[in-house]
Protein backbone atom coordinates (compact mmCIF):
# COMPACT_ATOMS: atom_id res chain seq x y z
CA UNK A 1 0.00 0.00 0.00
CA UNK A 2 1.27 3.20 -0.82
CA UNK A 3 0.29 6.66 0.99
CA UNK A 4 2.11 9.86 0.18
CA UNK A 5 0.67 12.93 2.44
CA UNK A 6 1.98 15.68 -0.04
CA UNK A 7 -0.35 14.67 -2.97
CA UNK A 8 -2.69 11.70 -2.03
CA UNK A 9 -6.18 12.14 -0.28
CA UNK A 10 -6.09 8.49 0.27
CA UNK A 11 -4.00 5.02 0.02
CA UNK A 12 -3.77 3.33 -3.12
CA UNK A 13 -2.23 0.20 -4.39
CA UNK A 14 1.11 -0.64 -6.20
CA UNK A 15 2.05 -3.99 -7.43
CA UNK A 16 5.48 -5.08 -7.49
CA UNK A 17 7.55 -8.55 -8.91
CA UNK A 18 10.50 -9.54 -6.46
CA UNK A 19 12.14 -12.90 -6.61
CA UNK A 20 10.88 -15.63 -4.21
CA UNK A 21 14.22 -17.28 -2.53
CA UNK A 22 13.44 -20.19 0.01
CA UNK A 23 15.06 -17.86 3.08
CA UNK A 24 13.74 -15.17 2.47
CA UNK A 25 10.76 -13.13 4.51
CA UNK A 26 8.56 -10.53 3.97
CA UNK A 27 10.64 -7.58 5.00
CA UNK A 28 13.76 -8.92 2.28
CA UNK A 29 10.76 -8.83 -0.30
CA UNK A 30 10.34 -4.96 0.79
CA UNK A 31 13.99 -4.35 0.39
CA UNK A 32 14.68 -5.73 -3.01
CA UNK A 33 11.76 -3.14 -3.92
CA UNK A 34 13.40 -0.21 -1.97
CA UNK A 35 16.50 -1.11 -3.60
CA UNK A 36 15.98 -2.13 -7.09
CA UNK A 37 12.38 -1.21 -7.81
CA UNK A 38 11.51 1.88 -5.78
CA UNK A 39 13.62 4.21 -3.74
CA UNK A 40 10.86 5.63 -2.44
CA UNK A 41 8.73 3.26 -0.52
CA UNK A 42 8.78 3.81 2.68
CA UNK A 43 8.66 1.26 5.96
CA UNK A 44 10.01 0.79 9.62
CA UNK A 45 12.86 -1.77 10.31
CA UNK A 46 15.55 -2.33 12.53
CA UNK A 47 17.18 -5.52 13.49
CA UNK A 48 15.80 -8.45 10.95
CA UNK A 49 15.36 -10.71 14.21
CA UNK A 50 12.10 -9.97 15.50
CA UNK A 51 13.79 -8.16 19.16
CA UNK A 52 13.24 -4.47 17.86
CA UNK A 53 9.06 -5.08 16.81
CA UNK A 54 9.80 -1.93 14.28
CA UNK A 55 8.48 -3.93 11.24
CA UNK A 56 5.21 -4.50 12.32
CA UNK A 57 2.50 -4.88 9.11
CA UNK A 58 -0.75 -6.42 8.13
CA UNK A 59 0.45 -9.49 5.57
CA UNK A 60 -2.58 -10.48 3.60
CA UNK A 61 -4.75 -9.20 6.04
CA UNK A 62 -3.62 -10.32 8.91
CA UNK A 63 -0.84 -7.99 11.46
CA UNK A 64 2.62 -9.97 11.37
CA UNK A 65 6.05 -9.11 11.88
CA UNK A 66 7.18 -8.88 8.76
CA UNK A 67 11.03 -10.18 9.78
CA UNK A 68 9.51 -13.59 10.60
CA UNK A 69 7.31 -14.36 7.88
CA UNK A 70 8.28 -15.98 5.28
CA UNK A 71 7.64 -15.59 1.44
CA UNK A 72 7.34 -19.02 0.94
CA UNK A 73 4.41 -19.38 4.10
CA UNK A 74 2.56 -16.39 1.21
CA UNK A 75 3.40 -18.77 -1.59
CA UNK A 76 2.20 -18.53 -4.82
CA UNK A 77 1.29 -14.56 -3.88
CA UNK A 78 0.37 -12.09 -4.64
CA UNK A 79 1.13 -10.76 -0.76
CA UNK A 80 -0.75 -7.79 0.10
CA UNK A 81 1.20 -5.66 2.72
CA UNK A 82 -0.30 -2.70 4.80
CA UNK A 83 0.34 -0.59 7.15
CA UNK A 84 -0.45 -1.90 10.90
CA UNK A 85 -4.42 -1.60 10.94
CA UNK A 86 -6.23 1.21 13.51
CA UNK A 87 -3.31 3.66 13.47
CA UNK A 88 -3.22 6.74 11.19
CA UNK A 89 -0.89 6.17 8.14
CA UNK A 90 1.87 8.63 7.83
CA UNK A 91 3.25 7.39 4.76
CA UNK A 92 3.73 4.43 2.51
CA UNK A 93 3.53 1.60 5.20
CA UNK A 94 4.39 3.99 8.13
CA UNK A 95 1.65 4.40 10.79
CA UNK A 96 1.95 6.87 13.93
CA UNK A 97 1.90 5.03 17.01
CA UNK A 98 2.15 8.98 19.26
CA UNK A 99 -1.47 7.31 20.43
CA UNK A 100 0.53 4.01 21.88
CA UNK A 101 3.07 5.88 23.51
CA UNK A 102 0.61 7.99 25.48
CA UNK A 103 -1.35 5.34 26.56
CA UNK A 104 2.22 3.12 27.68
CA UNK A 105 3.19 5.78 29.32
CA UNK A 106 -0.23 6.23 31.56
CA UNK A 107 0.15 2.62 32.35
CA UNK A 108 3.39 3.53 34.66
CA UNK A 109 5.15 0.62 32.89
CA UNK A 110 8.25 0.55 35.76
CA UNK A 111 8.73 0.06 39.05
CA UNK A 112 7.18 1.88 41.71
CA UNK A 113 8.56 1.73 45.45
CA UNK A 114 6.82 3.23 48.36
CA UNK A 115 10.02 3.79 49.82
CA UNK A 116 13.13 3.06 47.80
CA UNK A 117 16.11 0.62 49.39
CA UNK A 118 19.46 2.04 49.22
CA UNK A 119 21.57 1.50 46.22
CA UNK A 120 24.03 -0.99 47.79
CA UNK A 121 20.97 -3.10 48.44
CA UNK A 122 19.57 -5.97 46.11
CA UNK A 123 16.06 -6.62 45.51
CA UNK A 124 16.16 -10.35 45.73
CA UNK A 125 13.55 -12.27 44.14
CA UNK A 126 12.87 -16.20 43.62
CA UNK A 127 12.45 -17.96 39.94
CA UNK A 128 8.98 -18.36 40.99
CA UNK A 129 8.72 -14.52 41.70
CA UNK A 130 10.00 -13.75 38.20
CA UNK A 131 7.73 -16.42 36.29
CA UNK A 132 4.41 -15.00 37.99
CA UNK A 133 5.56 -11.86 35.06
CA UNK A 134 8.03 -13.17 32.78
CA UNK A 135 5.26 -13.82 29.96
CA UNK A 136 4.23 -10.21 30.25
CA UNK A 137 7.78 -8.64 30.07
CA UNK A 138 8.62 -10.01 26.82
CA UNK A 139 6.46 -7.63 25.05
CA UNK A 140 7.77 -6.00 22.48
CA UNK A 141 5.55 -2.90 21.70
CA UNK A 142 5.56 -4.28 17.77
CA UNK A 143 1.92 -2.84 17.88
CA UNK A 144 0.52 -6.13 16.23
CA UNK A 145 -1.93 -6.65 19.26
CA UNK A 146 -3.57 -3.42 18.68
CA UNK A 147 -3.62 -3.55 14.64
CA UNK A 148 -5.59 -6.77 15.38
CA UNK A 149 -7.74 -5.59 18.51
CA UNK A 150 -11.47 -4.23 16.64
CA UNK A 151 -11.95 -2.61 20.07
CA UNK A 152 -9.34 -0.17 19.46
CA UNK A 153 -10.24 0.12 16.01
CA UNK A 154 -13.61 1.46 16.78
CA UNK A 155 -12.60 2.95 20.24
CA UNK A 156 -9.25 5.04 20.09
CA UNK A 157 -9.81 5.87 23.37
CA UNK A 158 -9.39 2.15 24.72
CA UNK A 159 -5.83 1.94 26.51
CA UNK A 160 -5.58 -1.31 24.56
CA UNK A 161 -3.36 -4.98 24.95
CA UNK A 162 0.16 -4.10 25.33
CA UNK A 163 -0.04 -1.35 27.71
CA UNK A 164 -2.47 -3.11 29.89
CA UNK A 165 -0.05 -6.52 29.68
CA UNK A 166 2.84 -4.27 30.51
CA UNK A 167 1.06 -2.54 33.22
CA UNK A 168 0.27 -6.10 34.62
CA UNK A 169 3.65 -7.03 34.41
CA UNK A 170 5.03 -4.58 37.29
CA UNK A 171 1.73 -5.39 39.15
CA UNK A 172 2.83 -8.86 39.64
CA UNK A 173 6.49 -7.97 40.22
CA UNK A 174 7.37 -8.71 43.67
CA UNK A 175 9.42 -5.74 43.55
CA UNK A 176 6.62 -3.39 42.71
CA UNK A 177 4.17 -1.26 44.93
CA UNK A 178 2.42 0.29 42.70
CA UNK A 179 -0.80 -1.87 41.63
CA UNK A 180 -2.82 0.82 43.19
CA UNK A 181 -1.66 3.92 41.15
CA UNK A 182 -2.15 1.91 38.25
CA UNK A 183 -5.49 0.65 38.89
CA UNK A 184 -6.63 3.92 38.89
CA UNK A 185 -6.49 4.79 35.34
CA UNK A 186 -6.48 1.42 34.11
CA UNK A 187 -10.07 0.23 35.95
CA UNK A 188 -11.54 3.05 34.00
CA UNK A 189 -14.09 2.06 31.10
CA UNK A 190 -11.25 2.80 28.49
CA UNK A 191 -8.92 0.52 30.30
CA UNK A 192 -9.55 -3.02 30.97
CA UNK A 193 -13.35 -2.68 30.55
CA UNK A 194 -12.90 -1.90 26.93
CA UNK A 195 -12.01 -5.00 26.24
CA UNK A 196 -14.72 -7.42 24.79
CA UNK A 197 -11.94 -10.37 24.83
CA UNK A 198 -12.12 -10.80 21.30
CA UNK A 199 -9.07 -12.63 21.71
CA UNK A 200 -7.18 -11.97 18.64
CA UNK A 201 -4.53 -9.75 20.24
CA UNK A 202 -3.10 -12.98 21.81
CA UNK A 203 -3.16 -14.54 18.65
CA UNK A 204 -1.19 -12.47 16.89
CA UNK A 205 1.62 -11.83 19.32
CA UNK A 206 4.84 -12.85 17.98
CA UNK A 207 6.04 -12.88 21.70
CA UNK A 208 3.70 -15.31 23.20
CA UNK A 209 2.62 -12.66 25.47
CA UNK A 210 -1.20 -13.28 26.00
CA UNK A 211 -2.22 -9.61 26.09
CA UNK A 212 -5.73 -11.12 26.39
CA UNK A 213 -4.75 -13.19 29.02
CA UNK A 214 -3.65 -9.74 31.17
CA UNK A 215 -6.77 -8.42 31.01
CA UNK A 216 -8.83 -10.78 32.06
CA UNK A 217 -7.11 -11.44 34.77
CA UNK A 218 -7.05 -7.94 35.61
CA UNK A 219 -10.55 -7.89 35.33
CA UNK A 220 -10.61 -10.23 37.86
CA UNK A 221 -8.33 -8.43 40.19
CA UNK A 222 -9.95 -5.22 40.06
CA UNK A 223 -13.90 -6.65 40.85
CA UNK A 224 -12.09 -8.29 44.08
CA UNK A 225 -10.47 -4.73 44.85
CA UNK A 226 -14.11 -3.46 44.72
CA UNK A 227 -15.75 -6.08 46.00
CA UNK A 228 -13.28 -5.33 49.30
CA UNK A 229 -14.19 -1.57 49.30
CA UNK A 230 -17.37 -2.53 49.48
CA UNK A 231 -17.65 -4.84 52.05
CA UNK A 232 -14.15 -3.05 53.97
CA UNK A 233 -14.43 0.40 53.27
CA UNK A 234 -11.92 1.36 55.87
CA UNK A 235 -9.80 -1.59 55.78
CA UNK A 236 -9.11 -2.51 51.83
CA UNK A 237 -5.55 -2.39 52.38
CA UNK B 1 -1.71 12.53 32.56
CA UNK B 2 1.18 13.04 30.03
CA UNK B 3 -0.19 14.85 26.73
CA UNK B 4 0.34 13.81 23.44
CA UNK B 5 3.28 15.66 21.67
CA UNK B 6 2.04 19.08 19.82
CA UNK B 7 3.07 18.01 16.69
CA UNK B 8 0.78 16.51 14.68
CA UNK B 9 1.79 15.40 10.85
CA UNK B 10 -1.10 14.81 8.17
CA UNK B 11 -1.95 11.42 8.04
CA UNK B 12 -4.71 9.02 7.29
CA UNK B 13 -6.88 7.53 9.30
CA UNK B 14 -8.35 4.42 7.32
CA UNK B 15 -12.31 4.89 8.41
CA UNK B 16 -13.78 1.03 10.06
CA UNK B 17 -16.24 -0.35 7.96
CA UNK B 18 -19.79 -1.36 9.65
CA UNK B 19 -18.88 -4.79 8.17
CA UNK B 20 -15.15 -5.20 9.50
CA UNK B 21 -16.24 -8.26 11.50
CA UNK B 22 -17.14 -10.12 8.57
CA UNK B 23 -13.52 -10.09 6.77
CA UNK B 24 -12.07 -12.94 9.27
CA UNK B 25 -13.85 -15.96 10.85
CA UNK B 26 -12.17 -14.77 14.20
CA UNK B 27 -14.13 -11.75 14.19
CA UNK B 28 -17.30 -13.10 12.47
CA UNK B 29 -17.03 -15.81 15.67
CA UNK B 30 -16.98 -13.16 18.33
CA UNK B 31 -19.70 -11.23 17.07
CA UNK B 32 -21.73 -14.84 17.19
CA UNK B 33 -20.60 -14.89 21.05
CA UNK B 34 -21.73 -11.78 21.28
CA UNK B 35 -25.31 -12.30 20.33
CA UNK B 36 -25.14 -15.65 21.79
CA UNK B 37 -26.06 -13.61 24.94
CA UNK B 38 -29.39 -12.45 23.06
CA UNK B 39 -30.55 -16.02 22.91
CA UNK B 40 -29.65 -16.66 26.51
CA UNK B 41 -31.85 -14.26 27.47
CA UNK B 42 -34.11 -15.27 25.61
CA UNK B 43 -34.41 -18.76 27.37
CA UNK B 44 -34.46 -17.00 30.56
CA UNK B 45 -37.46 -15.13 29.48
CA UNK B 46 -38.90 -18.28 28.47
CA UNK B 47 -38.06 -20.47 31.69
CA UNK B 48 -40.54 -17.39 33.86
CA UNK B 49 -43.17 -17.17 30.93
CA UNK B 50 -43.37 -20.98 31.41
CA UNK B 51 -43.13 -20.36 35.78
CA UNK B 52 -45.86 -17.35 34.95
CA UNK B 53 -48.25 -20.03 33.37
CA UNK B 54 -47.35 -22.89 35.68
CA UNK B 55 -48.61 -20.90 38.32
CA UNK B 56 -51.84 -19.73 36.44
CA UNK B 57 -53.46 -23.60 36.22
CA UNK B 58 -53.06 -26.37 34.16
CA UNK B 59 -55.87 -24.38 31.30
CA UNK B 60 -53.18 -22.25 31.28
CA UNK B 61 -50.01 -24.29 31.06
CA UNK B 62 -51.74 -26.56 28.45
CA UNK B 63 -51.99 -23.18 26.36
CA UNK B 64 -48.79 -22.32 27.38
CA UNK B 65 -47.67 -26.00 25.64
CA UNK B 66 -49.40 -25.36 22.96
CA UNK B 67 -47.77 -22.01 21.97
CA UNK B 68 -44.45 -23.54 22.66
CA UNK B 69 -45.30 -26.28 19.65
CA UNK B 70 -45.96 -23.11 17.36
CA UNK B 71 -43.79 -24.07 14.02
CA UNK B 72 -42.03 -21.19 14.53
CA UNK B 73 -41.38 -21.30 18.49
CA UNK B 74 -39.69 -25.08 17.71
CA UNK B 75 -37.46 -23.24 15.04
CA UNK B 76 -36.69 -19.82 17.35
CA UNK B 77 -36.08 -22.59 20.30
CA UNK B 78 -33.72 -24.69 17.94
CA UNK B 79 -31.60 -22.09 16.55
CA UNK B 80 -31.52 -20.60 20.32
CA UNK B 81 -30.43 -24.25 22.02
CA UNK B 82 -27.30 -23.85 19.72
CA UNK B 83 -26.66 -20.24 20.22
CA UNK B 84 -26.78 -20.96 24.20
CA UNK B 85 -24.01 -24.61 23.42
CA UNK B 86 -22.34 -22.14 21.42
CA UNK B 87 -22.32 -19.74 24.32
CA UNK B 88 -21.52 -22.38 27.33
CA UNK B 89 -18.70 -23.82 25.34
CA UNK B 90 -16.68 -20.07 24.67
CA UNK B 91 -17.27 -19.29 27.32
CA UNK B 92 -15.30 -22.37 29.43
CA UNK B 93 -12.59 -22.41 26.81
CA UNK B 94 -11.91 -18.47 27.87
CA UNK B 95 -11.88 -19.33 31.49
CA UNK B 96 -8.89 -20.48 31.33
CA UNK B 97 -7.80 -17.20 30.26
CA UNK B 98 -8.89 -15.34 33.17
CA UNK B 99 -7.81 -17.32 36.04
CA UNK B 100 -4.38 -17.56 36.21
CA UNK B 101 -4.32 -20.38 38.94
CA UNK B 102 -0.69 -21.49 40.52
CA UNK B 103 0.02 -25.10 42.41
CA UNK B 104 3.22 -25.05 43.97
CA UNK B 105 4.64 -22.19 42.10
CA UNK B 106 3.82 -23.36 38.45
CA UNK B 107 0.59 -21.97 36.73
CA UNK B 108 -2.00 -24.90 35.91
CA UNK B 109 -2.53 -25.96 32.47
CA UNK B 110 -5.60 -24.23 30.64
CA UNK B 111 -7.41 -27.77 30.59
CA UNK B 112 -6.95 -27.79 34.24
CA UNK B 113 -9.28 -24.93 34.39
CA UNK B 114 -11.74 -25.73 32.00
CA UNK B 115 -12.09 -29.29 32.24
CA UNK B 116 -13.78 -28.58 35.79
CA UNK B 117 -16.06 -26.22 33.81
CA UNK B 118 -16.98 -29.12 31.28
CA UNK B 119 -17.29 -31.98 34.26
CA UNK B 120 -20.08 -29.81 36.47
CA UNK B 121 -21.46 -28.73 33.29
CA UNK B 122 -22.60 -32.38 31.95
CA UNK B 123 -23.52 -33.59 35.90
CA UNK B 124 -25.49 -30.63 36.57
CA UNK B 125 -26.72 -31.54 33.14
CA UNK B 126 -27.44 -35.12 33.96
CA UNK B 127 -29.63 -34.42 37.12
CA UNK B 128 -31.67 -32.35 35.60
CA UNK B 129 -32.31 -35.22 32.22
CA UNK B 130 -33.08 -37.03 35.20
CA UNK B 131 -35.67 -35.25 37.38
CA UNK B 132 -37.17 -34.21 34.15
CA UNK B 133 -37.23 -38.25 32.48
CA UNK B 134 -38.84 -39.77 36.29
CA UNK B 135 -41.49 -37.91 35.53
Amino acid sequence: MRYHPEHDQEPWFETYEVPLRKEWVVLDALNYVKDHLDGSLTFRWSCRMGVCGSCGMNVNGVPKLTCATFLTDCAPGPVRIEPLKNFPILRDLVVDISDFLVKLANAKPWIIRKVEKPLEEEYFQTPEQVDEYKQFSMCINCLLCYAACPVYGLDPLFSGPAAIALAQRYNMDSRDQGAAKRMDILSQHEGIWGCTFVGECTKVCPKHVDPAGAIQQYKLTSSIEWLKSLVLPRGAE
Amino acid sequence: MINPTEYVPKSYRPPVSTYWWLGRWAYAKFILREISSVFVAWIVLLVLLQIYALKHGPAEYEQFQMWLAKPWVVLLNTIAFFFVVFHAVTWFNLAPKAMAVRLGGKRLPGIAVAAPNYAAWVVVSAIVTWIVLRG
